[in-house]
């Protein structure tokens, strides 16, 4: 049979579409399972309980799933490290893009890139063997894991997110507006305040909402210099065990499909939730923020 | 220098990299005239009307030799600020530029950082430097709104409002209607003629119409040389040199 063109530009559209569908396909038979092994747990536990319950003692009898610890956990390193990562990460991406010469420009580029490029489990390491020993003897505290170290680790990933994503915002700022600027007599730096940085903010929004995604999210580091105490951390120096570390840490023991179980996958759905909300904020604020393109007709 | 001339440029040579784009380069520009520099692409001129306000600087490893004269003193000199240069010969580019800011906001940024902060000062110069360009009766009612949304030829005019709000001497238009339609065009034409009274204009075109019908002095320009700087009805209707005849009559460029 001979293949006509009408019919070769179908089956190449199809094949496409084909490939397409299979990622969504496969991120939607992830959630139904999610949603499938953790929605059980609200037999044993309201809602309400569940996600504002002080205790998390999933193997106690009568065991009590209380994720709230986590929940603060999870959001008081991602709030810590952001608070370090965000200046950090925006000014080296302004660094980076408006003032550096061009040569160390390229260095510096390249070694955020490895930042990036790090396993997160070195960083744990670092974290655990170096950083933690520090903090306990600088600081005469009963543990280096804690919720200082975790945020500075996970700053320390955050960054060359934050610094990539703002740094090519910065780029993208059209040479026309650099130049309008220039010749109405600003200076440099009134150019980088008044002029690039609030044209690329959308950009740079995105970035911080994403580099906290990725700290919420993160496990590895969490896990491993976070201390794991499932409890209201009073101090700063308070050991912490955010929602992932939890699940990465307690799946492995707990029996399949009891109570435990699906409460660690509940918290999964429950970090699903979080990120999904990080996405989307990102989203609308790229969009909302988005400054028009320069003096199109 | 002489009386009635702003800025002189003096046996100026100007190189990007080892790329020699301008070679000895001496002018003297007319106070409160119109000139207009005409030439095929890549002759210099938009070079020459960028070394007048320093624009050049922008660019890595450009170069100028000779020296170019503005209030008695020369602007490379060594302690000359280009900043404060530029907030004296404004400049307006081939495409409209405006800033993604609301219109009012786009007329004060360089009042701004000169120091204007009381909000009557800033809404009079708004105003006024609006009326200048023609563009008040139409945008006093959306001054909050963003530039972005104005017509290209509004943009541009915008773009003229915006440099005047600087109150400068010398205004440098780098082909400013060479991104807008006949309407526009004829507009900002109108306004340059209607602005020489106030300011010395030194514009930059490709349009040799335009050049005849608005400037009173015109340079031409060829291969990074200024072959004849004459006025401009002698350079249109009896130019002293071959070449510029065969480019204004359209035999090359």
């Amino acid at each position: 049979m001979k293949i006509t063109r009408r019919r070769k530009e179908k089956l190449i559209k199809n094949i496409f579409f084909l490939f397409a569908i299979v990622s969504l396909l496969i991120l939607f038979l992830i959630v139904l399972f999610l949603f499938r092994e953790g929605i059980p747990i609200f037999k044993e536990v309201t809602l309400w309980d569940f996600l504002f319950g002080n205790e998390w003692y999933p193997t106690y009898q009568p065991p009590s799933y209380g994720i709230w610890p986590l929940i603060v956990g999870s959001l008081i390193v991602t709030f810590f490290s952001s608070l370090i990562a965000v200046p950090i990460g925006v000014m080296s991406a302004v660094y980076i893009s408006e003032i550096a010469p061009a040569a160390l420009k390229e260095v510096l580029k390249s070694v955020i890139e490895l930042l990036a490029g790090l396993p997160s489990v070195v960083l744990g390491f670092f974290g655990m063997v170096v950083l933690a020993p520090w903090l306990q003897e600088t600081f005469d505290l009963p543990t280096g894991l804690n919720i200082v170290n975790a945020s500075l680790i996970l700053a320390l990933m955050a960054v060359p997110t934050i610094s990539s994503i703002s740094e090519d915002a910065l780029y993208a700022v059209p040479k026309e507006f650099k130049e309008a600027s220039y010749a109405l007599g600003a200076t440099k730096y009134e150019t980088i305040v008044r002029v690039i940085v609030p044209s690329a903010f959308s950009g740079i929004m995105t970035s911080v909402i994403l580099g906290m995604a990725r700290a919420i999210g993160e496990t590895m580091v969490v896990l491993m210099v976070a201390g794991g105490a499932a409890a209201i951390p009073e101090s700063l120096f308070d050991s912490v065990r955010p929602m992932p570390a939890s699940i990465a840490a307690e799946m492995g023991e707990a029996p399949f499909r009891s109570g435990h179980y699906h409460a660690l996958f509940a918290t999964g759905i429950v970090l699903f939730f979080m990120t999904l909300i990080f996405n989307l904020v990102a989203d609308y604020v790229s969009h909302k923020f988005r400054e028009e393109g320069s003096g199109t007709l | 220098m002489e009386k009635d001339s702003i800025i002189e440029t003096n046996r100026v040579h100007f190189y990007y990299g080892k790329f020699r784009a301008l070679t000895d380069i001496s002018m003297r520009f007319q106070k409160h005239r119109i000139t207009a520099l005409i030439g095929p692409s890549g002759c210099g001129k938009s070079t020459l009307l960028r070394l007048l306000n320093r624009m050049n600087d922008l660019i890595p490893e450009a170069r100028v030799e000779g020296e170019v004269v503005f209030e008695d003193r020369d602007i490379y000199g060594p302690d000359v600020d280009p900043v404060e240069i530029r907030k004296k010969i404004g400049m307006v580019f081939q495409k409209p530029n405006p800033f993604p800011k609301s219109i009012f906001n786009n007329i004060t940024f360089g009042p701004k950082l000169s120091g204007v902060a009381a909000k009557a000062d800033l809404r009079n110069l708004v105003e006024e430097s609006l009326r200048q360009a023609v563009l008040w009766d139409e945008v006093k009612d959306i001054l909050d709104r963003s530039a972005m949304a104005l017509s290209g030829g509004q943009q541009q005019r915008l773009c003229i409002a915006r440099a005047l709000a600087m109150k400068p001497d010398v205004l440098l238009m780098d082909e400013p209607t060479s991104a807008l339609d006949p309407i526009s065009t004829a507009k900002i034409e109108e306004l340059v003629e209607e602005l020489k009274k106030k300011y010395t204009i030194i514009i930059v075109t490709h349009n040799m119409q335009q050049a005849a019908r608005i400037s009173d002095m015109t340079g031409f320009f060829y291969l990074g040389r200024l072959v004849e700087y004459e006025l401009t009805e002698k350079i249109f209707t009896n130019p002293s040199v071959k070449q510029t005849e065969d480019y204004i009559t359209g035999r090359f460029g």
